[in-house]
């Protein structure tokens, strides 16, 4: 990690927790980043590349950008879209807000959370799908909906979920090696 | 020789398929050793005929929908290329009845386009409002601006030209221009359909609004829900830029204006300007105290336009035509057209701009023909989340800012959201006192306290227990939220909840032991 030369190192970050991978993910996004401001993008770039923020990444992004640990815990912690724990193999997004529960959204999420036997912010126990709540995704005419992995799904049934299911569960075992 | 294909690639068309319907023209097209140029444009915002598959002909653009990828086999036997005779044929796309009652100014070239060419936005009228803001200046471009009697879209409504002005007018090195498109509504979409159908459009309009004001920078902080419209984003932004549209000396002008986009983290609070500026400066999204407001102290302290999408958009229109023509559609105080979004329970949903004046029951059942579940309507929440929900009785109201108000509702960013009689409006009040307490920032104590006693209130006044007085306890607690909240989202949270308890108390009666309370 290249320190920006404005900054003076307080400490050694060298020998972190971080595994060479989320080592590698963190160094990249705070690649020439010393000011406050991008704060998000760094931690959007973080998560994007390991699908979480590793706690173990706060030091070194408070380091480099001359705030205290607090701070950008603070942030991680606020922001429902960033993790502190690796998710399962794919992320499902179900929307739970007034245009999908005027169309079945409470049935579908029922059903769901059933299937999959997990809450909210829980990860299947296959390791398959982790299950996240949003709040409007945008699809209001076309609900329920729901995003996996960034892919959006409209009209979602619960037989059009188990489905989808299947095939993420399939996809999984086809990568496993 | 080539034909022309429009699909969009539209996550709502995504949503249904239209991936695979793409793959199978494609493919179909090979097969039979047709050329064809396929261009995957925004969505014209008729959601049920989505994917909306258009074909240009000699006379004209002509649509089929919904095509699926099994109807594209059978489209090309019945001569789809030619614009042929199918079952799913809708005629020409601009004589659908649903499109053409509309008055699509804003929202013209959303899906008339492809939203990765700048040729085809400029030839399809795009820039012609910066350059008569360049021709004019910016003091007429400000002036032009306030009589249009625009006002703010994303559900303030506050006069832009005068946000504009205090902007224009206070001193300082460095201003910024602030794209608000954290579009987190329940029933709100027409940020999105524009960013992904006609993203140049807002970078004009930013533009525009830098050039009036003074401001150098400007950010596009969108929510990271919208994946699609942010990749839309970077590359019209990237075109812009290799094209002379943004940075130095732009379009020969000597102005200079150059922007970035930001991603929002899942926090619908950040949808609050101030916090919205927390957010961009790499804090919590936690509300500031006003004044100061953002025009006169806003992001890095600098004087700061925060704007809607909708809104920025809606300049470039306002000067290429005058701000008389603008001023001429619409009802009372509410000048223009608004993008209406049609949502929730109803057949034909979409997006619907028309000027200001239109009914609730015009909408509901001229445009949106009713239900989807064919069961009568029983109410609509207007305004997104915070927003009251409206029983039958008030659906003569008109499209108006002051209309609203006046029925203790707000229009906020046009977002309808419909329910048939199978709602459950005591669930729908608890659900908006979980959704405050689940969004609220913390920063002031009757919304981050008052959400969670709220969700208790109506839980035991659904179970019985002693129902006059939690009904007492409940306006009482909206009375503090209203009135003791630091921003929208603790003091516009009584409306959902005292409309659901006003106009449909009998939802509000003990459940019968074992019935679920979620």
């Amino acid at each position: 990690m290249k320190p920006s030369p404005r900054l003076i190192p307080l400490h050694s970050d060298s020998g972190t927790d971080l595994s060479p991978d989320e080592q590698a993910a963190v160094t990249v996004a705070l690649d020439g980043q010393c000011d406050q401001s991008a704060l998000l993008p760094i931690l959007h770039a973080v998560q994007d590349a390991l699908g979480y923020v590793p706690a173990a990444a706060i030091p070194l992004i408070a380091h480099q950008l001359n705030l205290s640990r607090a701070e950008v815990h603070g942030v991680v912690s606020f922001y429902h879209w960033f993790r502190q724990q690796p998710p399962g193999r794919h992320v499902l997004h179900l929307c739970r807000a007034e245009a999908c529960q005027a169309v079945g959204g409470r049935a579908l999420e029922a059903h769901v959370m059933r299937t999959l036997a997990v809450e909210f912010g829980q990860t299947s126990a296959d390791g398959a799908v982790t299950l996240e709540p949003v709040y409007c995704l945008g699809n209001c005419a076309l609900g329920p909906s729901l995003m996996v992995d960034g892919a959006l799904h409209g009209r979602v049934t619960a037989s059009r979920f188990d489905r989808l299911l299947r095939q993420l569960r399939d996809d999984a075992g086809e990568a496993a090696p | 020789m080539s034909v022309r294909l429009y699909l969009p690639g539209d996550a709502s068309a995504l949503s249904v398929g239209a991936e695979q319907t793409a793959q199978a023209l494609i493919a179909e097209a090979r097969r039979r050793g047709s050329e064809i140029e396929l261009i995957r444009n925004g969505s014209r915002g008729l959601f049920w005929l989505e994917p909306l598959l258009e074909v240009v002909t000699p006379g004209g653009r002509f649509a089929y929908g919904p095509v699926t990828a099994e109807d594209v086999a059978g489209l090309f036997d019945a001569g789809l290329l030619q614009g042929g005779h199918h079952p799913l044929a809708l005629g020409p796309t601009e004589e659908i009845p649903w499109l053409k009652r509309q008055r699509r100014l804003t929202c013209a070239r959303i899906g008339l386009i492809d939203p990765a060419s700048l040729s085809d936005f400029v030839s399809h009228g795009g820039y012609r409002g910066l350059q008569q803001a360049f021709a004019i200046g910016p003091e007429e471009t400000l002036k032009t601006v306030a009589d249009s009697g625009l006002r703010g879209r994303g559900g303030a409504a506050f006069a832009t030209g005068r946000k504009w002005r205090t902007v224009a007018e206070t001193p300082a090195t460095q201003k910024y221009i602030v794209c608000n498109a954290d579009e987190g509504d329940s029933g709100t979409f027409a940020d999105r359909l524009l960013l992904e159908g006609d993203p140049f459009a807002l970078i004009e309009g930013m533009t525009i609004a830098g050039f009036a004001t003074g401001a150098t920078e400007g950010y596009i902080y969108l929510r990271c829900e919208y994946p699609h419209a942010a990749r839309a984003l970077r590359k019209a932004i990237a075109t812009a830029r290799s094209e002379g549209h943004l940075g130095e000396n732009i379009l020969g002008s000597g102005h200079h204006f150059d922007l970035q986009l930001r991603l929002g983290a899942g926090a619908y609070i950040c949808g609050e300007e101030s916090a919205l500026l927390e957010s961009l400066e790499g804090r919590r999204g936690q509300v500031r105290f006003r004044p100061p407001l953002p025009a006169v102290k806003g992001l890095f302290g600098a004087p700061t336009v925060v704007n809607n999408v909708i809104t920025l958009t809606s300049v470039p229109t306002i000067l290429a035509e005058g701000a008389d023509s603008y001023r001429a559609l619409g009802s009372g105080q509410s000048r223009g057209t608004l993008p209406i979004q049609l949502g929730g329970n109803i057949r034909h949903g979409g997006l619907i701009e028309l000027p200001f004046g239109v009914t609730l029951n015009e909408l509901l059942h001229d445009h949106g023909g009713g239900s989807a579940s064919g069961r009568p309507i029983r109410a609509v929440q207007v305004g997104g989340p915070l927003g009251a929900y409206h029983p039958v009785s008030q659906f003569d109201t008109a499209i108006d800012y002051e209309a609203f108000a006046a029925i203790g509702g707000m229009l906020g960013h046009g977002g309808i959201v419909v329910f048939d009689d199978s709602v459950d409006l005591a669930e729908q009040a608890r659900h908006a006192m979980a959704f405050c307490a689940h969004e609220s920032c913390g920063k002031c104590t009757p919304c981050r306290i008052g959400s969670t006693r709220g969700v208790e209130v109506i839980d035991r006044l659904r179970a019985g227990q002693e129902p006059l007085a939690q009904q007492a306890l409940l306006r009482d607690l909206c009375h503090t939220l209203t009135h003791a909240s630091l921003c929208g989202l603790g003091s516009l949270t009584p409306y959902p909840v005292l409309s659901a308890l006003d106009h449909f108390p009998e939802d509000f009666q003990p459940r019968p032991v074992g019935s679920t309370v979620q």
